[in-house]
C-alpha cells in the first residue's frame, strides 16, 4: 500500500507561511514536493530573515524568531531559521536560476515532469521572470497550478503587500479579538490565516488531481489568503448579515454567550524566576458542566446560589465569577487543575508555553514529534511529525528538514535526466548549488 | 452547470458543533452529496446563534447556517435499537465517513472502526476528536479558548502583565476543520485510487500542535536554544511594525524598515528622512531610531484616514492593511466585485447574505446549490434513496428512531 499521494510530483515555489504550510500537508501526504529555489536571489521571510544573520542576533529574542540550533548562526544558517525549518520536513530542495533563459529551460523540463505546482508570492511575480499561467501551460497542459494571492488576481488591492495578519486586519479579525478594555494597538499580530490557506490550499489540490482523472483537464485555482480566512469570522458576518450587528471585541469570552468561559490564573511545578504566568482555561458549555465546576471547586457556598444555576444567570455575573474562580484556581497546579476538572466533566487545560510542549503526557504518548539530525552535522533535534494518523498508510518524516539544493544531485539526473557534462555546466553557469551568493547579507 | 471537483461523492457526516462541519461544508460546497445525520434535538450549533432578526430557532441560528450549506440532513437517534441498520445501510452507500462524536461513542454502539471495516475494506472514516482515539487526554473535552490555549500559540499572544487572548469566536475550530478536510481528502485519494479504507484518527490538539501560525516555530525555537516565546510588554513598537492608530481608526504595518526605499515612497519623501541614519541597515534595531521614526510618523497617519494610507502603503510596497469592521467589509468593493458574498434562499429566513468560496476552482466551481438543511428535512428522501419502502421508514419513525 502506498501513501495517498504517491506518485503525485509537486513544484513549490512558495514563501513565508501560508503556501509552504499547503506543500507541507502535500508532502506529509505523499506527494513528491520540489523546492525550486535561487542562489542568487533571496526570498525575505522563507528561510530566514537574512541568509547570514550575525551571531549577535541569533543569541537574543523570542525562541521562534531567532532561536537557531544552540544559539548559533551555524554553517548555513538558511537551512535551520526556527522560524521557517518545521515547514522543511518530507521535501526536496533543487536550485535554479529562475532569472536566466537556461533557468527557465531548466524549469519547463520540470514542469512537464510535474502534476501540480503551488505558489504564494505577491501578484504578478511569476510573470514577471516569464513563468506566468501561459509558460506553465505550454510546458504542461494538465498541471494544477495553485496560486495563493493575498487579496486575488483582480481587483484594486491585487498587488497589496501583505502577511496573514494584514489580510486578517482587511477581514475584519483584528477588530474582533484581543483585550476588549485595551486600545487596538496592543493587539498581537496572529497569522491564522496562513493555517487555513495552507489547509485550504492543499484541499484544493487534491480537489483538482480528483478533477484531472475524471477529465484530463488541470486548471489555476486561485485561493485568495483573505476570502479563506471568512470561515473563522463565521458568527460576526452572520451577525451582520442577519441583523446588522456590528460585534465587538469578546477578549477570552464565549462568542455564544457560555458563562463561565475564561483563562484563569494558575501555577505550575518549576515556576522558577518568571514568577509564574500561568494559566489554566475553562469553559462551561451547559448546565451539567457548571455543577461539575461546582463540585470541582468543593462546592463553595457562593457557587449555590440558584440565580447561577442556568447559563443566563452565569452571563449576569461573569466578571463575579470570573474573581471567585480565579481565587480558586490561583494556587493550583494548571496540570492538577485540568485533571480535576475534567474527570467532572469541565473542558479545561492549561495555556502551555513553548517550554513545556515536548513533556506533555498527550504529546509524548502520541509521538508527535521525531529526532532527526539537521543537515551539516549541526545537531540532532525533535522536528514535528505530520500530525494525521492513517491507520493503512502511515504518515512520518520520510526526509529531514530539507536544506537549500540538497537534492540537486536527484532532480537533475533522476527527474530531468541531464547528463554529467551538462550538469557540470549548470554549475558552472550557477544554477546548482547549496550557498546563497556570498553578498547576500 | 459545470460540477464541483467532488461530484459523485457521497460523504455519511456524524458531525456536531463547527471543527467536523466546516471539514464536510467543504466537502459539500466542492460537490459532494452530505448526509448529515442530527440527533432529534439537531446538531447543538442549531442552538446557538447569532439568530435570524434575535430570534431563536432551530433553523435561526446563523452559526449552523455558514457552516451546514449543501448538506441533506436526516434526524436519527443513534442510540436507539433501530438505528444500527440505518446507518450501516448509509455506509454501504457512502464513499466516506466523517464523524466527531466523543471519542469510543460509536464502537459502544457498534458503529465504530472496527464495524465499518468490517462491512466494506474501502471505506475511509475520519474520527475528529479534540485529543484522538489514543491518548491519555482521550475523554477530555475543548472550546475553542481550551484547545487554542494548550495546543495553539496563545501563550505568546497578548501583553506581558496580561492573560494570553484568543482569537475570535471559534476560530481555532475552523482551523481544525480545514486541516480535516484535508486528511479526508487525502483519505478519499487513497480508497479511490488503491481501494484502501482506513481510519484516520484526526486529534485537533495534535493540529494546533502543529499550526503554522507560529507554534511550529516557537516549538522549535525552544527545542533548538532553549529560549521561550512570550508576549509582548506593550503594543509593538518597531519600525512600522504593529497597529497604529490613523484619522479614521487603526492601520497594522510590519517590519517596513527593512526597506526604507519603499517606505520612504509611500511617505513622500519627507526631508527628516532624507538623513542618512534612517538608511542604514538594521536601523529597525536601534531603539532611540526606532522611538524617534514613530514618533515622526504618526502625525502623518493621524492626519490620514486608513484608505489613504493604505493606498499609499500598495503604491509603495509597504506590508500593510486596515483594520476594517465587519460592515466595512461587507460594503467593500474590492470583495463584492471579485463575487466574495454568496446569497442563498432559505424557506424561513428569505435570502440570505454570507461569506462564499475559500477559492476559486474555475473548471470545477465551489457553489452552493442548496440551504442548509432545515431539522430533518431528507429524512425520508435519504433513507428512501437507500431502499427503505415506505412502511419501513413509518416503522421507524412511529418507533422513535428517525424524526
Amino acid at each position: 500500500m502506498s501513501l495517498p499521494l504517491a506518485g503525485i510530483r509537486v513544484i513549490d515555489l512558495t514563501v513565508v507561511w501560508a503556501g509552504t504550510f499547503a506543500s507541507t500537508l502535500l508532502a506529509d501526504l505523499g506527494a513528491e514536493v520540489i523546492k525550486v529555489e535561487n542562489m542568487h536571489v533571496w526570498q525575505p521571510m522563507t528561510r530566514g530573515g537574512q541568509a547570514r544573520p550575525s551571531p549577535a542576533l541569533v543569541k537574543a529574542g523570542a525562541g521562534w524568531a531567532t532561536g537557531y540550533p544552540n544559539s548559533e548562526p551555524g554553517p548555513r544558517p538558511w537551512n535551520y531559521c526556527p522560524t521557517f525549518v518545521q515547514q522543511y520536513r518530507n521535501k526536496h530542495s533543487m536550485t535554479v536560476d529562475l532569472v536566466s533563459d537556461e533557468g527557465r529551460e531548466i524549469f519547463a523540463r520540470l514542469v512537464a515532469e510535474s502534476d501540480a505546482l503551488v505558489e504564494n508570492n505577491a501578484s504578478g511575480t511569476l510573470e514577471k521572470i516569464g513563468i506566468g499561467p501561459d509558460f506553465l501551460r505550454q510546458a504542461r497542459e494538465d498541471l494544477v497550478v495553485l496560486r495563493m494571492p493575498a487579496y486575488g488576481s483582480d481587483g484594486p488591492y491585487r498587488f497589496a503587500r501583505a502577511l496573514g495578519v494584514h489580510l486578517e486586519s482587511v477581514m475584519g479579525h483584528t477588530l474582533l479579538r484581543g483585550y476588549p478594555d485595551l486600545d487596538p494597538s496592543y493587539i498581537t499580530s496572529i497569522f491564522s490565516g496562513d493555517y487555513v490557506a495552507g489547509a485550504h490550499g492543499a484541499f484544493a489540490v487534491m480537489s483538482a488531481l480528483r478533477h484531472r482523472r475524471r477529465t484530463g483537464e488541470g486548471q489555476l485555482i486561485e485561493l485568495a489568503q483573505a476570502e479563506c480566512a471568512g470561515g473563522m469570522l463565521a458568527q460576526a458576518f452572520m451577525d451582520f448579515s442577519f441583523n446588522g450587528v456590528v460585534q465587538g471585541r469578546t477578549g477570552n469570552r464565549s462568542v455564544d454567550g457560555f458563562a463561565p468561559y475564561n483563562l484563569y490564573p494558575a501555577r505550575s511545578e518549576g515556576d522558577g524566576a518568571d514568577g509564574g504566568d500561568r494559566w489554566i482555561s475553562i469553559s462551561v458549555l451547559d448546565d451539567d458542566q457548571w455543577l461539575g465546576l461546582r463540585e470541582a471547586m468543593g462546592d463553595p457556598e457562593w457557587a449555590r446560589d440558584p440565580e447561577l444555576r442556568r447559563n443566563e444567570g452565569r452571563l449576569t455575573h461573569h466578571d463575579e465569577l470570573d474573581a471567585r474562580i480565579a481565587e480558586w484556581t490561583a494556587t493550583r497546579d494548571d496540570y492538577e487543575l485540568m485533571h480535576l476538572l475534567q474527570s467532572h466533566g469541565v473542558p479545561a487545560a492549561p495555556v502551555l508555553d513553548s517550554s513545556r510542549i515536548y513533556d506533555d503526557p498527550h504529546v509524548e504518548h502520541r509521538q508527535l514529534n521525531e529526532a532527526h539530525e539537521l543537515y551539516d552535522g549541526v545537531g540532532t533535534f525533535r522536528f514535528n511529525k505530520p500530525f494525521f494518523r492513517f491507520s493503512e498508510t502511515p504518515l512520518g518524516i520520510r526526509k529531514p528538514p530539507v536544506a537549500l539544493g540538497e537534492d540537486n544531485d536527484y532532480v537533475y539526473r533522476e527527474v530531468l535526466g541531464y547528463s554529467d557534462d551538462e550538469i557540470a555546466g549548470f554549475v558552472e553557469r550557477g544554477h546548482i548549488g547549496m550557498d546563497y551568493d556570498p553578498e547576500i547579507p | 452547470m459545470t460540477s464541483g471537483p467532488l461530484d459523485g461523492v457521497t460523504v455519511l457526516d456524524l458531525t456536531e458543533h463547527i471543527a467536523g462541519p466546516y471539514c464536510t461544508k467543504l466537502f459539500a460546497d466542492f460537490g459532494a452529496d452530505v448526509i448529515k445525520i442530527e440527533p432529534p434535538g439537531g446538531d447543538p450549533s442549531r442552538s446557538v446563534g447569532p439568530w435570524h432578526q434575535g430570534t431563536p430557532g432551530p433553523e435561526r441560528s446563523g452559526t449552523f447556517f455558514y457552516f451546514n450549506t449543501n448538506k441533506r440532513s436526516l434526524v436519527l437517534d443513534i442510540e436507539h435499537p433501530d438505528a444500527k441498520a440505518v446507518v450501516e445501510r448509509l455506509m454501504r452507500r457512502a464513499h466516506i465517513v466523517v464523524e466527531s462524536q466523543p471519542a469510543g461513542r460509536l464502537d459502544a454502539l457498534g458503529l465504530g472502526w472496527r464495524r465499518v471495516s468490517s462491512l466494506r475494506d474501502d471505506l475511509p472514516m475520519v474520527s475528529i476528536t479534540p485529543f484522538g482515539h489514543d491518548s491519555p487526554y482521550r475523554d477530555y473535552q475543548v472550546s475553542d479558548l481550551v484547545l487554542y490555549g494548550f495546543a495553539g500559540e496563545m501563550y505568546s499572544i497578548g501583553v506581558q502583565d496580561r492573560e494570553p487572548v484568543k482569537m475570535y469566536g471559534t476560530a481555532s475550530l475552523v482551523e481544525c476543520g480545514s486541516a480535516a478536510a484535508t486528511g479526508a481528502m487525502a483519505a478519499l485519494t487513497a480508497a479511490e485510487l488503491q481501494g484502501v479504507g482506513q481510519h484516520v484518527d484526526f486529534s485537533m490538539a495534535d493540529a494546533q500542535f502543529n499550526g503554522v501560525d507560529r507554534r511550529h516555530a516557537a516549538t522549535i525555537g525552544f527545542e533548538f536554544a532553549g529560549r521561550r516565546s512570550l508576549r509582548a510588554p506593550g503594543p509593538a513598537a518597531g519600525m512600522l511594525a504593529g497597529v497604529y492608530p490613523c484619522a479614521d481608526g487603526y492601520v497594522e504595518f510590519s517590519g517596513a524598515a527593512i526597506r526604507i526605499p519603499r517606505l520612504n515612497e509611500m511617505l513622500g519623501s519627507p526631508d527628516w528622512l532624507q538623513d542618512d541614519k534612517w538608511w542604514q541597515p538594521g536601523v529597525n534595531l536601534i531603539p532611540d531610531l526606532v522611538e524617534e521614526f514613530n514618533a515622526m510618523f504618526l502625525p502623518w497617519a493621524l492626519e490620514r484616514g486608513k484608505r489613504e494610507i493604505w493606498a499609499a502603503a500598495r503604491e509603495a510596497k509597504v506590508l500593510c492593511g486596515p483594520l476594517f469592521s465587519v460592515d466595512e467589509l461587507f460594503e467593500d468593493s474590492h470583495f463584492s466585485d471579485r463575487g466574495f458574498w454568496s446569497t442563498v434562499e432559505h424557506d424561513e429566513l428569505g435570502e440570505v447574505k454570507l461569506p462564499g468560496r475559500p477559492l476559486i476552482m474555475p473548471a470545477s466551481p465551489w457553489s452552493i446549490r442548496r440551504p442548509p438543511p432545515r431539522l430533518g428535512q431528507h429524512t425520508d428522501e435519504v433513507l428512501a434513496e437507500c431502499g427503505f419502502s415506505a412502511s419501513e421508514i413509518f416503522k421507524l419513525s412511529t418507533s422513535g428512531a428517525i424524526g
